[in-house]
């Protein structure tokens, strides 16, 4: 790879393999001159005017999975629509002073007055403003990319546009892109060109259109709600009527939320599982996502038994656990039974300020103080084990400290719950603390502290940035802390970081381990949640 | 005015006469019991003799420290941080404020039962079993076994539950709960037991159960009931004690006192006047 | 039966007298005291598991901070710079495109030769060459784009060292002289093959520093630049903004919606079957995964709506979907806290419900669910895995200037940053880490201080 096209081109690089493995290797021999080069390069995009690229290789990477991606021009539609939200809102308030002066003009008589304070005929006439405007640029916004690209199309010669559906998703992103005025370096057929400088024709038009359209609809809005503005309009009745309806949408948006998991991760795994069977996914014992480019290349097939991936997890789970949860019950139940109220006022601000420490900052330490800690004491110096730099002891121990706040604060809320009047029961008969915790308080919150562990162990599942940064990428099927161990979040995140080909097994297998992710973390929560509030309820 | 504060303050002995039943022993002494709660003052001193082997019933509106007073006599109070108690309390003439008493020592020979029943989640023999347990009372199994049901014998229990020992006793109904307390609570062989409402919130049939079991454990245990209801109180106890804003306002033979109240105000609310 | 009772004791007779017998029994005091010690042994495990706590945290910070807070000095040399004309703009046209691609880096390599005459040979003018950071190029052409007139003059000015010099003044390269250890060096124990930092440099150095024209001052590039492959010309400006616009985009997206949800579910919903779903429905959603929601960002927001890719907004949108289960549980223990009789009492006087609650229950609930807002955000601002999936983990040299372009977040620079191999990388993350953590600090601050200024009891 020639140093000047590296820099140019890829000023943006997505921080991935290609990026590490030139700060890794050429580094340290690369001349400052060469680095001057590209400096001065860079220093142009940042203080020179310059033309933004796409933050990856264009040609390489078009998405060809049919999901469409890119498919409008941003920067004009974005204009056009931000012009008409400031038309909408200007007319908005317009129409709410002009609504509401007309509603105070109304004379108000003994026998008969406005149903509706005045403001709300303000917010009346303010809605018909707004709404179906924004309704329309909504409806365009999501259509505007499909329908000119449609027309473009048509008007192309034939010979271009008869091709297979990849071809044809090629030519829409090559068209884009020449549209967008991102240069890929390629000489394109004029028939493209034309059909680029036709799409921004027409889609500089549409947007025209779209804020003339939308400007008009408003005030024909405003017009209308004000004739509306009568002594007997429930303008209070109709305004509440769509805040309502705003409100039932804004708390359908986790259910959504839920759904578009579901779905996205179902969607991926199932194109995955099209290329692995189940099978040899859920069951496999080797683990090498691996896949070389053409298919005469060695090792051409990668192996996606996951078992390795699902050991490693559990392998790293457990040792947090084991470090998690006697720490946080014990200081729970210091915290609950023992502490004095100075105590208190000391310890759990150490456990908010442990939990609210981000995992990146975990990762790190786990990274660059435990790892070699525990190499220190349980390597060929210490007690003679032999410690991999990135073994899963140093990578669980560190997930185990972020967790002990999580264990913590859940055993308090559920050791908090256990009536006082059990505590009473057992003091009067002569109970020390320690007699009446372990053998009334605790068997009485089992069923809560359990639920708050299967909560702990979802999270270390779950938890990313401390595997990523301090575990390894080797899929060892082992059970040994000693060694480096991968698991399913490490995968993911390294499988979709970089390089991306949604029509490869490798990047989709990331999407099949996500869905056993969720599932499992789900069916742990579902449980945990289900656990404790049976709990609660018995002590309601 | 002046005397009558001091009179509120220091209640004049009351000589204890052995009624029904009791040895005529004082089993315990309270003496100036003050207790504070925070800055709050929950008793302003009170004098105070048990007699042994009776019931003496502790009575009075809501709020007049008469829960307070009967947790002092085991020290429950030491388990709420803000609070305070002043005065001597002796058991036997030792004072269990004192530095040689031991809070689980106290606590095993004055045994306590709540308001609300309070079995532990455990089976109905653990209950039981815990107090036995954690003193030592018994060596081996066979007499621990011994122990829980002559324990459930004397709460009268044993024939209800004798079948399902080993079921939990959050099972069992509200009465019979509450029975299984004050069958956890004579496991331990206390010497007195302190009764905090145990029957309000138990239905009629369940209160007098309990009712009758107070009058049979008389004969071995000392006794001191808090309650809310002058018929429980005239029924079962031999002495009572009117407690009234922290006061002691009048103590006497159960007889003398709802029968021919010293005081106006126990007058007033024994007949239903407040309270 | 009777035997029983007597194997037992004198206990379990029903006499009073020989009941106290047990409690008063040396036995029974040996056991007291058995119970006693195991009763502290307890006590001290649980201050034990408190204490563990602390000093874990404490050995965290520690190291975080041992790290990384000489990052926040940098090390800089005086050089005294000719502007030649002949470098710059041997055509004498003041051009500003020949200006701007003029090789300053001359310039830099003479002023070094004129302070080490001795240096000659392709090789050993290259590691002189090396003792200042490219940086320094730029700071001339600056200084020359800016001020044409300087062409010809010379200057005495304070440039950057380079970073291997930088983290061997810090003592980070364990090869220093006597008058290196002045400014922190530690003694030469490293052979010099496996060293950044040769024998000739170090004398270099040594010279520098005799001359005194070496000197330490505070680090503005780390606050001022974005990302950069020299680690003394890296900075976390990029990271910092990228931040703000994409929590913008969550706070904008997750608070308006989510107390609306809130103010839905609390104060209006019917309880039934699919508000109980939605319900148990948010509290799972709370519990999901974080990296879950970045492949949904990847695989919905990315390839299915085609937003770009690396932007803040696609960020913001998936960080205020993570965020969303905790801003409306806080927000419904916000307006669960209002008492009932407020809403009677409006309703009483004739208000609509939704002016009950725009107009009382809103206002009084207020803080609380600021306090949750904030908090919410503080996790969001920490959130790197989801981030990284929709492509915002990328080296980016410019600094974010709206919610399109292409950016990173701070904690995701600091990743980056963890995982370049130069030794002044390391010391940069740590102090990325601790200004990311002052942030949180400080909104953690803020988030206490309203909970205790408008913490009302009913």
């Amino acid at each position: 790879m020639p140093p000047a096209d590296r820099h140019l081109g890829a000023r943006l690089l997505t921080h991935g393999s290609t990026l590490t493995f030139l700060r890794k290797v050429q580094h340290p021999s690369q001349h400052p001159v060469d680095r001057f080069a590209e400096d001065l390069a860079r220093f142009e995009a940042v203080r020179g005017p310059f033309k933004r690229t796409r933050p990856y290789d264009t040609d390489s990477r078009i998405p060809v999975d049919g999901a469409g991606a890119g498919f409008s021009s941003k920067v004009s539609i974005g204009m056009s629509a931000s012009y008409l939200l400031l038309v909408l809102i200007v007319l908005g308030l317009f129409g709410y002073y002009l609504g509401k002066s007309r509603a105070v003009a109304i004379p108000v008589t003994p026998e008969s007055r406005l149903h509706s304070v005045p403001s709300y005929h303000g917010y009346f006439v303010a809605l018909w403003a707004g709404v179906p405007a924004f309704l329309l640029l909504a409806l365009w916004v999501m259509l505007e990319g499909w329908l000119i690209m449609a027309l473009v199309l048509g008007a192309m010669p034939e010979r271009l546009t008869n091709v297979g559906d990849q071809e044809l998703s090629l030519l829409r992103a090559t068209i884009l892109n020449h549209a967008n005025g991102i240069d890929t370096g390629q000489t394109l057929d004029p028939a493209i060109e034309a059909a680029a400088v036709h799409y921004t024709t027409l889609s500089s038009i549409g947007n025209w259109c779209i804020l003339v359209l939308g400007s008009v609809g408003a005030m024909v809005g405003v017009r209308f709600a004000l004739r509306q503005v009568s002594m007997s309009l429930r303008a209070r009745n109709h305004v509440e009527q769509v805040i309502n309806v705003v409100l039932i949408l804004c708390s359908l948006v986790a259910i959504m939320t839920t759904v578009g998991i579901v779905l996205s991760l179902l969607f991926e795994a199932m194109l995955f599982l099209s290329h692995v069977h189940p099978y040899d996914f859920l069951f496999g014992l080797q683990w090498s996502p691996q896949i070389a480019i053409r298919a005469d290349q060695v090792g051409s097939s990668g192996a996606f038994g996951a078992v390795p991936l699902f050991t490693g997890t559990l392998l790293i789970s457990a040792v947090a656990m084991a470090v998690a949860v006697p720490i946080g019950l014990l200081s729970a139940i210091y915290m609950a039974e023992y502490a004095p109220p100075l105590v208190r006022s000391l310890a759990k601000p150490v456990l908010e300020i442990l939990a609210g420490i981000p995992t990146v900052v975990y990762g790190f330490f786990a990274a660059l103080t435990m790892a070699p800690f525990v190499r220190r004491v349980f390597g060929a110096e210490g007690l003679g084990f032999d410690v991999s730099s990135e073994s899963a002891l140093a990578a669980g121990v560190v997930m185990g400290i972020m967790i002990i706040p999580f264990v913590s604060s859940l055993s308090d809320d559920v050791i908090n719950a256990v009536p006082q009047s059990l505590r009473d029961g057992s003091y009067g008969l002569g109970a020390t603390k320690s007699e009446t915790i372990s053998q009334v308080l605790l068997p009485a919150a089992l069923p809560g502290i359990v639920g708050a562990i299967l909560l702990a162990v979802s999270r270390a599942i779950g938890e990313t940035m401390i595997v990523t940064m301090a575990a390894g990428l080797s899929a060892n099927l082992t059970a040994n802390p000693f060694e480096a161990v991968t698991t399913v979040t490490v995968q993911i995140a390294t499988l979709l970081v970089g390089d991306q080909e949604f029509d490869s097994p490798k990047t989709l297998s990331a999407f099949g381990l996500g869905l056993v992710l969720f599932v499992v973390t789900l069916l742990l929560n579902i449980i945990a949640l289900w656990v404790v509030n049976k709990y609660r309820e018995k002590y309601d | 005015m002046v005397s009558k504060m001091i009179d509120a303050t220091t209640t004049p002995w009351v000589q204890v006469t052995a009624p029904g039943g009791g040895t005529g022993r004082i089993k315990i002494r309270s003496s100036g019991v003050k207790v504070y709660y925070g800055d709050k003052q929950a008793l302003k001193g009170i004098n105070l003799d048990i007699a042994e082997n009776s019931v003496t019933a502790l009575i009075g509106p809501s709020g007049c420290g008469k829960s307070t007073y009967l947790r002092c006599l085991n020290r429950m109070n030491d388990t709420i941080d803000r609070c305070r108690v002043e005065g001597t309390i002796s058991l036997d003439g030792e004072d269990i404020y004192g530095r040689t008493i031991d809070t689980v020592q106290l606590r095993a020979r004055v045994g306590m039962v709540f308001q609300k029943p309070n079995p532990f989640p455990k089976s109905i023999f653990d209950n039981v079993a815990y107090g036995p347990r954690i003193h030592g009372l018994a060596r081996r199994i066979e007499d621990l076994e011994e122990i829980v049901q002559r324990s459930l014998e004397r709460a009268g229990l044993w024939s209800e539950v004798k079948s399902r020992l080993l079921d939990p006793g959050t099972g069992l109904s509200g009465g019979q709960q509450q029975r299984l307390c004050i069958a956890r609570a004579i496991a331990v062989n206390p010497e007195v037991i302190l009764m905090d409402e145990p029957c309000s919130a138990l239905d009629p049939i369940a209160t007098a159960h309990i009712e009758e079991l107070i009058d049979e454990l008389r004969a071995n245990y000392t006794i001191v009931i808090v309650t809310h209801n002058m018929q429980q109180a005239a029924r079962v106890s031999q002495k009572t004690a009117f407690f009234h804003l922290g006061d002691l306002v009048e103590f006497n033979d159960t007889a003398e006192i709802f029968t021919n109240p010293r005081d106006d105000k126990t007058q007033g609310y024994i007949t239903g006047r407040y309270g | 039966m009777t035997d029983i009772v007597q194997s037992v004791g004198e206990f379990a007779t029903d006499s009073p007298a020989d009941r106290r017998g047990w409690y008063q029994s040396e036995e029974f005091r040996q056991l007291l005291r058995r119970r006693y010690a195991s009763e502290d042994r307890f006590r001290i495990l649980g201050i034990a598991a408190i204490v563990l706590a602390a000093v874990i945290l404490l050995v965290l910070l520690a190291s975080i901070v041992a790290k990384g807070y000489p990052a926040f000095v940098q090390t800089e040399v005086r050089l005294d710079v000719t502007f030649e004309e002949s470098v710059i703009d041997p055509s004498g046209s003041r051009d500003e495109r020949a200006l701007s691609g003029a090789n300053y880096q001359r310039l830099i390599r003479s002023a070094l030769q004129d302070i080490f005459p001795d240096a000659t040979g392709r090789r050993v003018r290259r590691q002189l060459t090396d003792l200042v950071s490219i940086g320094a190029a730029f700071q001339l052409r600056d200084m020359v784009m800016s001020d044409p007139s300087l062409i010809g003059q010379t200057r005495e000015l304070w440039v950057l060292a380079s970073d291997d010099i930088d983290q061997f003044l810090k003592g980070n390269i364990a090869c220093g002289t006597e008058h290196a250890a002045r400014l922190g060096g530690q003694p030469c124990t490293v052979p010099e093959n496996e060293r950044r930092v040769n024998d000739r440099q170090v004398g270099w150095v040594d010279q520098l520093i005799v001359e005194e024209r070496i000197r330490r001052s505070f680090n503005t590039v780390l606050f001022s630049a974005g990302d950069s492959r020299e680690p003394e010309l890296a900075g976390i400006l990029g990271g910092v903004v990228g931040s703000l616009y994409t929590l913008l985009v969550c706070l904008l997206m997750a608070v308006p919606v989510g107390v609306a949800a809130a103010v839905y579910l609390e104060e209006f919903a019917p309880r039934n079957r699919w508000t109980g779903l939605i319900e148990v429905n948010i509290n799972n959603l709370a519990a999901v995964p974080s990296i879950v929601f970045g492949l949904l960002g990847l695989s919905v927001l990315l390839n299915f709506f085609g937003l770009p890719r690396s932007a803040p907004l696609v960020g913001g949108i998936v960080l205020a979907l993570m965020t969303l289960p905790t801003v409306i549980i806080a927000s419904r223990a916000a307006l669960k806290a209002v008492p009932p009789s407020i809403r009677d009492a409006a309703l009483g006087v004739g208000a609509s419900p939704y002016q009950v609650v725009s107009h009382h229950v809103l206002p009084l609930a207020a803080p609380g669910i600021l306090t949750g807002t904030i908090i919410g955000m503080a996790q969001a601002l920490g959130e790197t895995a989801p981030l990284m999936m929709v492509g915002m983990i990328a080296f980016i040299v410019d600094i974010p200037a709206g919610f399109t372009d292409s950016a990173t977040v701070l904690p995701v620079q600091i990743y980056m940053w963890s995982d370049s191999p130069e030794r002044a990388f390391t010391e940069r993350t740590s102090a990325a880490i601790m200004v990311l953590l002052g942030f949180l600090i400080a909104m953690n601050a803020v988030a206490i201080y309203l909970r205790k200024r408008f913490e009302r009891r009913w």
